[in-house]
């Protein structure tokens, strides 16, 4: 009885997430932002089960999700078109079908071999569809890509799916069910053999199991997943279009999964939700935020390789020992320094993203940090070195207090 | 008793150069065979012909009278053959019971099973738990393989090899690297594990093979120079020329 509890409490928790969310963010805006980070959890998840799980690096991994959405996307307009009555709630299942197709059929070439080769193939892959998009017009609509009108499909009990509250709750629901379906995977024989092949491909070859083959299930799996992915984000922005399963939308993949932390399973969910959140805000604040995910997917690569999912579980351990006081002092000294480092660098970024490619149109003067400067004078870019540098020394100078911090917690 | 495994005028090339040369073997079933042989002999190579890391260039491999050679390891280990590795071979960041666990989900027909959860499969659990039990590791369950001792990661080398309770098993070099104390051990797990199967065993401690071995092979040079019982062998003038007299000459 407890254990089933224990079992399902977080399941619940997570339910009741998904539920309750619109009823703290209801604005419009946060209930896309909402759809879009359901569907980029279901993402990067399938993307995980590749990285994370079996330990194959996808290039390409967008062209799954991309294909599933415009199969989906040209599926929604020819119900329209043939006045069949299916629900809109089902066509998620149909970019599923349409990754899984492509993916069986990608994946028979792609996951013959592991590592290096396997890597290349699916950047290929990806090139390859990327580049046929530009050329077969008709499918994928070449640069204004193929809009549909989610709301002329049949309804289902009522709701037509007008309005952006039924779109995050149909988003919910499919993102709830292939977070559990995707976890369920990793506590099979075949998510364990995945492990098995990621850490040693070549032993799995010797307790019965065909590398290859576990491969390729999982890189089947993986592409169903995307392709339902795919499927939602069509049917919520009804409109589908090539950047969609191109190398950045690949790239970003990789980059939500990795800052959230490819070695747990909750990781690239984590990820998911930020680098969504950050894509939608940080837009708004500065011209420059894809150099911010840059850095900080460098920064995380760098002094995080566990991702944000394994900074938290770091810290659950030192809480469950008690002894996250022990950290505290240690963090309490880094915590100005990294600070005066981070407002130095964003200070350094904005001048100069200023003065490179908007000063001559529009000005150097501007708001940085609520204050009025100019980023012609010498002033705050003397300001934001001295932050920059100053900062980064002393992190570096205080930094062995927070190892030894650690030090002597894994130690008592 | 039935002929397990049989080598026939197996030969292997790497370009010009003959590494095994018409090696031809029986081994009963349930004997403990040994091969033993000067360093680049091509005892390792030997077992990856078996095995199916290597394909050989001419001759047959028989198992069971079923002829493996050329097939791909898997499905040489889904004919009831299994082996261990000179280098440790595990999953480094994977703990003591999931790699035990991983060796037995074949051969417990799980396969690829992507429906059943893992951790309800009763037969499974046993089977591990009597693995672990078996090869003194149960204390070290939980434990990550990558940080065990040298003498432990041997032991659950040998562990993930009879994981799937394989007929004929293969170990290469088993005692490499342990002290006397820990040497002993592995061959008192070594009998306790094999018994009832048929073991091929590459290994450089004679104590080791006189003590373990039914009959020895000695290769030299990609030829098998003698085939013959513990003291046989001893006695036998090529052997010790070529092989025994270089070693204590040491």
């Amino acid at each position: 009885m407890t254990s089933s509890l224990r079992f399902l409490w977080p399941w619940l928790a997570l339910a009741m997430l998904f539920a309750g969310a619109p009823q703290i963010y209801s604005s419009g805006s946060a209930l896309t932002m909402m759809s879009v980070m359901g569907e980029m959890i279901i993402f990067a998840l399938s993307f995980n089960m590749l990285l994370g799980q079996t330990g194959l690096l996808s290039f390409g991994h967008a062209v799954y999700f991309g294909l599933g959405g415009f199969v989906a996307i040209h599926a929604m307009n020819a119900l329209i078109r043939a006045k069949v009555g299916v629900p809109v709630v089902v066509i998620p299942l149909v970019g599923g079908a349409a990754g899984l197709a492509f993916g069986v059929l990608f994946g028979l070439i792609s996951t013959r071999r592991a590592g290096l080769v396997f890597s290349m193939i699916s950047l290929g892959l990806g090139e390859l569809v990327s580049s046929s998009s530009f050329i077969l017009r008709s499918f994928f609509g070449g640069e204004e890509g193929i809009t549909t009108n989610r709301t002329k499909l049949a309804p289902f009990f009522g709701h037509k799916f007008g309005s952006q509250i039924e779109v995050y709750y149909l988003v919910a629901v499919w993102c709830f069910f292939c977070i559990a379906a995707m976890y369920a995977l990793t506590r099979t024989p075949f998510g364990r053999m995945c492990n098995a092949v990621r850490e040693n491909g070549e032993r799995v070859e010797y307790v019965g199991y065909s590398a290859q083959t576990i491969r390729f299930i999982a890189f089947s799996f993986s592409a169903f997943f995307a392709g339902i992915a795919g499927g939602l984000t069509a049917v919520n922005f009804e409109i589908m279009n090539a950047q969609q399963l191109g190398a950045q939308q690949s790239g970003l993949v990789l980059l939500m999964s990795y800052i959230g932390g490819i070695g747990h399973f909750a990781g690239p969910i984590l990820g998911a939700i930020l680098i969504t959140f950050l894509q939608i805000t940080l837009s708004d604040v500065t011209n420059a935020w894809q150099l911010y995910f840059g850095l900080l997917f460098i920064g995380f690569v760098l002094f995080a390789p566990g991702g944000l999912a394994g900074w938290l579980m770091l810290h659950r351990d030192a809480a469950l020992k008690r002894e996250l006081w022990r950290l505290a002092p240690a963090y309490g000294m880094v915590a100005p320094a990294l600070a005066a480092s981070f407002a130095g660098a964003v200070m350094l970024i904005e001048l100069a993203e200023r003065q490179l490619a908007l000063a001559r149109s529009e000005g150097s003067a501007m708001r940085l940090f609520g204050f009025e400067v100019d980023a012609a004078s010498m002033g705050p870019w003397l300001m934001g070195l001295v932050l920059f540098c100053g900062g980064v020394g002393l992190t570096w100078l205080v930094w062995p207090k927070v190892t030894g911090a650690w030090g002597s917690l894994t130690s008592a | 008793m039935g002929v397990a495994l049989a080598l026939i005028d197996l030969n292997k090339s790497f370009g010009l150069t003959q590494i095994i040369r018409g090696v031809s073997l029986q081994v009963a079933a349930g004997e403990r065979h040994a091969i033993i042989g000067p360093n680049g002999a091509g005892k390792s190579t030997l077992f990856h012909l078996i095995s199916g890391r290597l394909a050989p260039t001419s001759g047959e491999v028989r198992l069971n009278g079923e002829r493996i050679d050329g097939l791909p390891p898997f499905e040489i280990y889904r004919r009831g053959l299994s082996r261990s590795f000179q280098i440790t071979n595990i999953f480094p960041r994977m703990s003591v019971y999931e790699n035990l666990r991983c060796a037995t989900l074949w051969s417990l027909g799980h396969k690829y099973a992507f429906w059943t959860p893992l951790d309800r499969l009763r037969d499974v659990r046993e089977r591990t738990d009597w693995l672990m039990e078996c090869i003194g590791l149960t204390a070290r369950r939980d434990v990550q393989a990558a940080v065990l001792t040298y003498a432990e990661q041997r032991a659950l080398e040998i562990g993930v090899t009879i994981g799937g309770g394989a007929n004929v098993v293969m170990l290469d070099e088993p005692t490499a690297g342990m002290n006397a104390g820990e040497s002993e051990q592995a061959v008192a797990l070594i009998r306790q594990v094999t018994e009832g199967k048929t073991l091929v065993m590459v290994e450089h401690d004679m104590d080791v093979v006189f003590n373990l071995a039914d009959r020895i092979s000695v290769l030299v040079y990609g030829r098998v120079i003698a085939t013959d019982t513990p003291a046989r062998i001893r006695e036998n003038d090529e052997v010790r020329e070529a092989y025994l007299g270089q070693a204590s000459g040491a």
